[in-house]
Order: C-alpha cells, then sequence, then structure tokens
C-alpha cells in the first residue's frame, strides 16, 4: 500500500497505526482546525461540531489499520468528518447549506460603489480603483498583525466559506481533493474559495489603506 | 464557462478565482488578460488576490481546542489497531 501516499503522510499512517503520541499531534497541528471547520458546516453550533470531531476520530481509529492509500490521508479524515457531520445534521434536521450555496449565491465580490454606473461612458469600471500593495513596507502583508485580520476574517465567514478557504488556502488541499471530501461541485467549490478570498482581499484592503 | 460580451472591471473581479484555477475557456481567457493590459486597477486587483492567497497560506492552521484535543488524544491512548 501507501504507494499513493507522500512519504510524510505514509509516515503519519504508520505512525498512527503504532499509537505514536508525536504523529497524533503532528495531525492535530496540522488538520485539527480544518476538522472543526469542516464539521462546523453542516451542524448547528460549534459545540455539536466539537462531539462530531470526537465521534470521527473514533472512526479514523477504527479505519486506520484498514486504510490503503487510495486517497491521501488528509482527504480521507475529512470524508470521514465530514460524512459524520451530515449524518449529525441530519439527525438534528438541519438543512444542509449546499443545496443553496448558504447565502453566497449572489453577493458582490467588492462593493459595487466601487464601480462607474450605466450613466457614463465606461459603465462598470472602476471608480476607484484598487491600489498596488508594492509600495507596502516589506514584510507587512505577512506581519502578524496583518495575519491576525485574515483569522478574524475567515473566523466571521459563513462556515461553508470558511471550510473552504481553510481547506484550500490555509491546509493546501487541492480543488479535486476538497470537491472529493466534501462532495462538491466543481462550481460550487469554486464559488465558495472565491466568497471566501474576496471577503478576505476586502478586509486586507482595508487594512492596508 | 462563456462569456458573451466585453469584459468590464466589475467582471474581472467575480472571474478572478475562475482564472486563477484555470477554469475559462481560451477565448475567456485570452479577454481576461487583455483586460489587464490596459487596465491597472483590475492588475492591481489579481495581484492583491494573489497576495492575499499567499498571506492566508501562511496562517498557521487556526487553533484547536486544548480541550476537545485532550479528548481525543485520550481515545487515541486507549485504543490499538485490532
Amino acid at each position: 500500500m501507501d504507494q499513493l501516499l507522500s512519504p510524510e503522510e505514509a509516515r503519519l499512517v504508520e505512525g498512527l497505526r503504532a499509537g505514536e503520541e508525536a504523529a497524533f499531534a503532528a495531525v492535530m497541528r496540522e488538520y485539527g482546525a480544518g476538522m472543526l471547520r469542516v464539521a462546523q458546516m453542516y451542524v448547528s453550533s460549534r459545540a455539536v461540531a466539537e462531539e462530531v470531531v470526537q465521534e470521527a476520530w473514533l472512526g479514523v481509529l477504527k479505519g486506520i489499520g484498514r486504510f490503503e492509500g487510495r486517497s491521501s490521508l488528509k482527504t480521507w479524515l475529512f470524508r470521514i468528518v465530514a460524512n459524520t457531520a451530515k449524518t449529525r445534521g441530519m439527525r438534528e434536521s438541519r438543512s444542509i447549506p449546499f443545496s443553496a450555496l448558504g447565502d453566497a449565491g449572489d453577493e458582490s465580490s467588492v462593493d459595487p460603489d466601487r464601480f462607474l454606473g450605466s450613466g457614463g461612458r465606461f459603465p462598470g469600471h472602476w471608480a476607484v480603483p484598487p491600489e498596488s500593495w508594492a509600495g507596502a513596507p516589506e514584510g507587512r502583508l505577512l506581519a502578524r498583525e496583518t495575519l491576525d485580520v485574515i483569522e478574524r476574517t475567515i473566523e466571521r465567514l459563513p462556515p461553508a466559506q470558511r471550510a473552504v478557504i481553510t481547506m484550500r488556502d490555509v491546509q493546501g488541499f487541492t480543488a479535486d481533493e476538497v470537491r472529493n471530501a466534501l462532495d462538491l461541485t466543481e462550481t460550487n467549490q469554486r464559488v465558495l474559495l472565491h466568497r471566501a478570498r474576496s471577503r478576505v482581499r476586502n478586509a486586507l484592503e482595508e487594512y492596508m489603506r | 464557462m462563456r462569456l458573451d460580451r466585453e469584459l468590464a472591471c466589475r467582471d474581472i473581479v467575480e472571474l478572478v478565482t475562475a482564472y486563477l484555477e484555470d477554469a475559462l475557456d481560451a477565448p475567456d481567457r485570452e479577454r481576461f488578460e487583455e483586460h489587464l493590459v490596459f487596465c491597472d486597477g483590475c492588475d492591481n486587483y489579481l495581484e492583491q488576490m494573489r497576495l492575499t492567497i499567499r498571506a492566508t497560506g501562511s496562517l498557521n492552521g487556526g487553533s484547536f481546542p486544548a480541550e476537545l484535543e485532550e479528548k481525543l488524544l485520550e481515545a487515541f491512548r486507549g485504543w490499538r489497531v485490532g
């Protein structure tokens, strides 16, 4: 087995099977927050999401011995969390947000007032164009305070957007890995990512001014 | 994705993720890129989006409640591969 896993993932799987706490800590550090965010997509509260992660973790322990590496470890982990959360969400009889993409269907990526109206010569073009960030002091974008702005913005996103941007941009999943783990269409995955990234950019633009 | 008219800046900001994900048809991709050539605002916008993605990628993954981690660790300790 394991030929489809990266060497790091293969080592993690071996470590988990051997009961090594270092492997446990590595998985939590890397994926813990993401698992919680995925759970929150499908259930009504943070407390229930934490229970889902616990239940899913028992499923992970039960299944790790038979895990054959046909998907990456992280895709497998997140599928278990998503499926556990969906089941729990249905029991709570909470509607699955993806049916309507949550509240993200038709919001604008940028405040419509930033564009010229239909009356003038250039309708839909910038009235207040974005400025280059190239002039910002070196390192400002990656400064602790800036990252806090991003973190807070992500925390406030609707749950599905928050889960997708966490998986894609924080944890480095590919689009296909997210689609597989969360059972999303290509378009839905992209729309959720787009809405989330747009909101984070807006927050940064505000902060960088 | 297929577009049927000239792109305004308002359209560009909605297509930027499709562009970065390589989900635009070749002709649309070309129109998107043509727009950027003459529009500094959109060029800056795309650059801001790339920088946003890079900065987000340097987050440490978010916080995980210590209490929850402790519970998972207990389950892990109590478990042996059957």
